[in-house]
């Protein structure tokens, strides 16, 4: 009986709470200004269930929560700092689509640069390596082989 | 009984194998023609069992017995035809499966193609391919058989993905696969290569028709792939540095390079060690881009399963083939003949240059993808490497490539000069500069990007046209001109259009990002709005009935001026098996970019949130991948690069040892 009734009220609660998510619609803030820096902050969020989307690419439903909480927060006067922020607070840095630039991610921001100074740099001593291994053994070509050959027939 | 007859196919392709991996590697080794021979043998036999396996997974799949435990699982009666045929690579085991069916084929064809190879290299080459397929046969067999029993039978299976059934999806796998496995090939013939300890010319004239195609291949099914996100998976993006569509890339990228260093092996006999490593490490991107998304270390939609033996057995098996041919690599390619020199200013260096920018752009999309488990592993909290970072990187490394590639082709082989060069390309330079200028100046702040990427397009693009015009002396003989162009080989024009695919993806890219016109709102019935210069109305929706799903289509009509253009008519499904909501996006588009229109959800009142957006030149994106394509198989039907053997120059003598 008691569990019956535990059961009604979660429903309840569930059917609500649906109705509530169903309720909080894609409207966009009244002033472009504020709507346009929530627009360029959900392109930056994760969506956290979607592989690399962002909140603004994503039709997700939590997707969907997160946009309305950036523009709830963007409303609320906050700076597109404070709202990163809010939101790491709560997600961690997960959330943010571009990695923060700390001693974790040097490696990684640096890598493109890195890669290419080592790759130039083994490709330039490789190509030096065989400069002097050629020079100091000087051989023929297959087509040099076959004219010296030529012509040292020809002299016999 | 299809399954069983599958199943005893898959255990003779493993037996195949096992004989073609082993005995004509003996053979080579001892000088014994007839084990040599049943490298050929073997190959078939690999093929025509794995193609009977794949027939009765797809016949299960087609008359849908649920009694096969992978039909059951991934199938529905109520799904259409098509979607049931995909549905047989369109899960783990499956596309397996198809993986393997490729590797034999392309064994096939080497066999098939190849017959004028000298016996004792096809004999290796075809051995390292049937190695690669007990791998993968063994895999399969072990952790994921495709063909196991459920019984008692379900009545009813629990249908595909929803996401997946959708005609750009239904060839994307098959298409990649064709391009992944393809490189298997210039694997097998660099392997091949290291074991004889020769790399010449010839090899590199066996091994450039093969990378050729798997390129083409790989151009179209990520082409394919990011055509598919664009209009069902986001909302009008098309690439989202998803770990699984870098593990597509990073292969390309090799690819690319690969294919530009190998021309440096055929016509200079140089970068010999460097391309035998390409060779090698494109196809490792390949397995571990396959096997890092079946494994599901990285989260993401392709990731059909997570099991820990599967890992296990995926890790080992990447393991032996990526360090046994690393190690094989390390231990023969020093003893190789080196190779020719050729001067700073060259079409070869221009080629290294290309080379170093490509396979650092690979090295960067693989360290940015594996990177947050390493800062995981560290314990320093989850991070998340996202667009940010590799659009970051591509602008760094692949800027200075663009500029280069204007440049590579109009040196002369080598020992070019550089002046010259850029006497021709000069009027690229300037009219990119101003087409830079100009869109700095049209525009107000944050337009630099913008200007740059453009003036790179129109950069390459008119390089391009510049090499054509100086190889016909347009400027210094008019007259003779046209009976020049006509002289141009297919495989100079596949050059020449591959890389104005190009310019025309960066023109694409660039713009449609920039000046891309969205409106987020929500309508009633009646409403209208300017996107563009384009009036899109609200006509309302209707329901709508699919074959396996129930949907509400909106109805917009757009119209430029008084003038109508089309009407629009998103959808807004929701599968019911399984049961998912997934919006179908109305395209339409025009010669100057795409009509883009997405119905959202009710939002009461007979009002419905909707997104509408105006692309610009976003359809340049699948054109220049589409060009790229045709550049490759222009240059393949150029009679010196037809696949099979090339017939050598004479004074590179074909070595009976070879």
């Amino acid at each position: 009986m008691i569990r019956q009734f535990v059961v009604v009220i979660v429903t309840a609660f569930l059917v609500a709470g649906a109705a509530f998510a169903v309720a909080v619609d894609e409207k966009p803030l009244p002033d472009p200004v504020l709507e346009a820096q929530a627009r360029s902050l959900m392109k930056e969020i994760r969506c956290l269930v979607c592989q690399n989307q962002s909140i603004e690419d994503s039709n997700a439903d939590l997707a969907r929560d997160l946009r309305a909480i950036v523009r709830e927060r963007v409303a609320l006067g906050d700076t597109p700092d404070n709202v990163r922020a809010y939101l790491v607070d709560r997600y961690g840095d997960w959330v943010l689509l571009k990695p923060p630039f700390n001693p974790s991610t040097y490696l990684l921001w640096a890598s493109p640069l890195l890669a290419l100074v080592a790759l130039a740099l083994l490709l330039f001593r490789r190509q030096q390596k065989n400069e002097t291994r050629q020079a100091a053994m000087a051989p023929l070509s297959d087509s040099e082989k076959a004219e010296l050959d030529k012509l040292l027939e020809g002299e016999q | 009984m299809a399954g069983e007859i599958g199943h005893f196919s898959l255990i003779w392709v493993l037996v195949a194998a096992a004989i073609g991996a082993v005995l004509p590697q003996i053979g080579a080794v001892k000088g014994d023609t007839r084990l040599m021979q049943l490298a050929d043998r073997t190959a078939y036999v690999q093929f025509l069992m794995a193609l009977a396996a794949f027939a009765a997974l797809t016949y299960a799949f087609l008359v849908s017995d649920f009694s096969v435990s992978n039909v059951a699982a991934n199938s529905h009666t109520l799904k259409p035809l098509l979607y049931k045929i995909s549905g047989v690579w369109g899960n783990h085991e499956g596309s397996l499966l198809l993986w393997v069916l490729i590797l034999t084929l392309f064994a096939t064809l080497v066999s098939w193609r190849g017959a004028k190879l000298p016996l004792r290299f096809r004999a290796r080459v075809l051995s390292v391919q049937s190695l690669l397929v007990f791998g993968f046969v063994s895999f399969i067999l072990l952790t994921s058989n495709p063909f196991l029993r459920f019984d008692p039978a379900p009545f009813e299976g629990n249908g595909l993905n929803p996401l997946l059934q959708d005609p750009g999806l239904a060839f994307h796998p098959p298409m990649l696969y064709l391009g992944y496995v393809g490189l298997s090939v210039s694997f097998s013939f660099a392997i091949a290569a290291l074991l004889e300890g020769e790399v010449t010319p010839l090899w590199a004239r066996w091994v450039r028709p093969w990378t050729l195609l798997a390129w083409v291949f790989l151009t179209g099914g990520i082409a394919l792939g990011s055509w598919w996100a664009y209009y069902e998976l986001g909302w009008g993006g098309w690439w989202f540095w998803d770990p699984v569509e870098n593990a597509s890339f990073m292969p390309w990228l090799a690819a690319t390079a690969l294919l530009h260093s190998a021309i440096v092996v055929e016509k200079r006999d140089a970068l010999k060690s460097w391309t035998v490593l390409l060779a090698i490490i494109a196809f490792s991107f390949s397995l571990l881009g396959t096997f890092l998304v079946r494994s599901g270390i990285l989260t993401s939609v392709h990731a059909f399963a997570v099991d820990p033996e599967r890992g296990v057995f995926i890790l080992a098996f990447l393991a032996i083939v990526i360090g046994g041919s690393m190690a094989l690599y390390a231990w023969r390619a020093p003893k190789m003949v080196p190779s020719g020199l050729f001067g700073i200013v060259s079409r070869e260096s221009a080629l290294v240059v290309n080379n170093i920018f490509l396979s650092t752009f690979a090295a960067v999309v693989l360290i940015g993808t594996l990177y947050p488990l390493f800062v995981e592993a560290s314990g320093a909290g989850q991070i998340t490497v996202g667009p940010p970072f590799f659009e970051y990187a591509a602008a760094v490394l692949m800027s200075p490539l663009v500029v280069a590639l204007g440049i590579g082709p109009l040196l002369a082989w080598k020992r070019g000069k550089l002046p010259k060069a850029m006497q021709i390309v000069l009027p690229a330079l300037v009219v990119a500069l101003i087409a830079g200028l100009a869109l700095v100046w049209s525009q107000s702040g944050g337009v630099v990007m913008t200007a740059f990427g453009l003036g790179l397009a129109v950069w390459l693009l008119t390089a391009v046209f510049a090499e054509i015009a100086s190889r016909i002396k347009l400027w210094q003989s008019p007259g003779n001109a046209f009976g020049r162009l006509r002289k141009i080989t297919r495989a100079q024009w596949g050059m020449s259009i591959a890389h104005a695919g190009l310019a025309v993806i960066i023109l694409g890219v660039t713009v449609s990002e920039a000046f891309t016109d969205e409106q987020l709102l929500v309508m009633a019935p009646g409403d209208s709005t300017m996107v563009a210069g384009h009036t899109f109305t609200f006509d309302g929706v209707a329901p709508v009935a699919g074959p396996n799903y129930s949907a509400v289509r909106g109805f917009f009509t757009v119209a430029e001026g008084d003038d109508f253009v089309t009407t629009l008519l998103p959808e807004d499904r929701v599968y019911s098996n399984p049961v998912m909501n997934t919006t179908e996006a109305a395209i339409y588009p025009l010669f100057t970019g795409d009509l883009y229109a997405v119905i959202g959800e009710a939002a009461g009142g007979n009002r419905w949130s909707v997104r509408l957006y105006f692309k610009p030149m976003i359809s340049a994106l699948w054109a220049g991948a589409l060009m790229m394509m045709i550049g490759g198989l222009l240059s393949l039907s150029d009679r010196r690069l037809r696949l099979g053997l090339p017939t050598g120059r004479k004074k590179i003598a074909v070595k009976e040892s070879v």
